[in-house]
Formats: C-alpha cells, sequence, structure tokens
C-alpha cells in the first residue's frame, strides 16, 4: 500500500510518502489508523485526535468502515482549507 | 470547461475574456478572484503557502464544476487554483461561471467556490513575520456555506 501524509500530517509523522505492507487484519480504514497509530511517536501524535483526520483511499474520500488492501493509495490530511 | 492547478499567477482580464471568446450564447459571466489576505484573525502575515494533493486535486475540481454543469444551464466554466507560497495582495484562486442568463451564473459561481472549499484537497500553511508556520483550520462557516447547496 502507498501513503500519503499532507499538511501537519505531514509534519507530526516526518514523512511524505512510504510504501507499507499490510498486516493480515487491517481491511478497513478504522483498522489501518489503528495500526498506523502504533508505528511510533510521531504517528502515535499524529493520529491522537481522529476527527481532524480525513482519509482519502484511491483519491476519493473515505469513512472509517470503508476497505482498504494492498495495492491501494491511501491518504490522509486535515480538514481542507483552500479557495 | 476547464480546470487548473498551478504555481503561476494568471490573468484574470484574460481569462475571462478567453473563457466566453466568440460564444454568442453567453448573456452573463460570474467571476470571484480569492487572494491572499494580510490579517489573519489579529496576526499579520509574510505569506501563505498552500499544498496540495496532485491527482485528487483535479479530479474534485472536475467533479465540481461537472456538478455546476448538471445543476445549472452554463454555457463555459473556469477553475484556477495556485499553490507554492503567496505573499499578501497575490491571487489564489479563480472561479468563473457563464451562461445566457445572470442568476444561473451567480449561483454557479457562488457553488464553485462554496465547494471548492470543502472538497478540494487543499491546505493553507499561514507564515508571520517571524517565520512561524501555523496551519490553517477548517471553518464550520465553510461547511455551512457549502451545505446550502446540498
Amino acid at each position: 500500500m502507498r501513503l500519503l501524509y499532507f499538511a501537519w500530517l505531514k509534519q507530526k509523522t516526518g514523512v511524505t510518502e512510504e510504501e507499507v505492507e499490510l498486516p493480515g487484519e487491517v481491511t478497513k480504514v478504522s483498522e489501518l489508523l489503528d495500526w498506523l497509530a502504533g508505528r511510533g511517536e510521531g504517528y502515535a501524535e499524529a493520529l491522537a485526535n481522529r476527527k481532524t483526520i480525513r482519509v482519502a483511499v484511491n483519491q476519493e474520500y473515505a469513512r472509517a468502515d470503508d476497505p482498504v488492501k494492498d495495492g491501494d493509495e491511501v491518504a490522509l490530511f486535515p480538514p481542507v482549507t483552500g479557495g | 470547461m476547464a480546470v487548473r492547478v498551478q504555481r503561476e499567477d494568471f490573468d484574470p482580464g484574460a481569462e475571462i475574456a478567453a473563457l466566453t471568446a466568440g460564444n454568442t450564447a453567453v448573456g452573463g459571466l460570474a467571476v470571484f478572484v480569492g487572494l491572499v489576505r494580510e490579517m489573519a484573525e489579529n496576526r499579520q502575515l509574510s505569506a501563505m503557502t498552500l499544498e496540495h494533493y496532485p491527482g485528487m486535486t483535479e479530479k474534485m475540481l472536475e467533479r465540481i464544476e461537472a456538478e455546476a454543469k448538471e445543476r445549472w444551464p452554463l454555457e463555459a466554466s473556469l477553475i484556477i487554483h495556485r499553490h507554492g507560497r503567496l505573499e499578501p495582495g497575490e491571487r489564489i484562486v479563480l472561479v468563473a461561471a457563464a451562461s445566457p442568463h445572470r442568476d444561473a451564473a451567480f449561483d454557479a459561481c457562488r457553488f464553485l467556490i462554496d465547494w471548492l472549499k470543502t472538497q478540494a484537497p487543499f491546505w493553507k500553511l499561514e507564515e508571520d513575520s517571524k517565520g512561524t508556520g501555523t496551519w490553517v483550520e477548517a471553518r464550520e462557516s465553510d461547511e455551512e456555506a457549502a451545505g446550502r447547496w446540498q
């Protein structure tokens, strides 16, 4: 899976982009966030408040229960502020 | 119908002239141009950096434009959004909608910017005079503005 981080999620994790192999038990967005939060201090801090995080799976907005799988492009970012 | 995401500035006059050139069905053109404001809350900004998600940004802007076209009889529309570091007074965004009649042009223009603000993956980092960067938080009023079009 290709993971992308934007805005302060990029700063807190210290990662712009990475390739990860998903553990078998991770099958949906909420489980992915739980798993990522356990990967280190920066991740734990970045993912502490889930209300402030938006997720896109293959460039489409996704909800906590939506499925994820290896090969997906998943982006994590704060609520958008363009315009 | 066109969408552009770019670092460089644009010329609003040239853009809107080109948008309706040769199309005599257009009776009204509404345009919104967003600029970098000097004051944020009570702080003076020296710059603002816009980050975005290449690929998804264009996809969402095209979808917003297609949605506007579904809802109103548009002859032409345009969305230009810049990214990178911008200083106060610089242009950030232009949205334009052209229609045979003004009501559709006004409404579609407002719809484009309201939806863009809540759907397109852009993030603003404000920089003050000391160089301290602060990520702008999403506003509830933007969600409410977009919600009017549901």
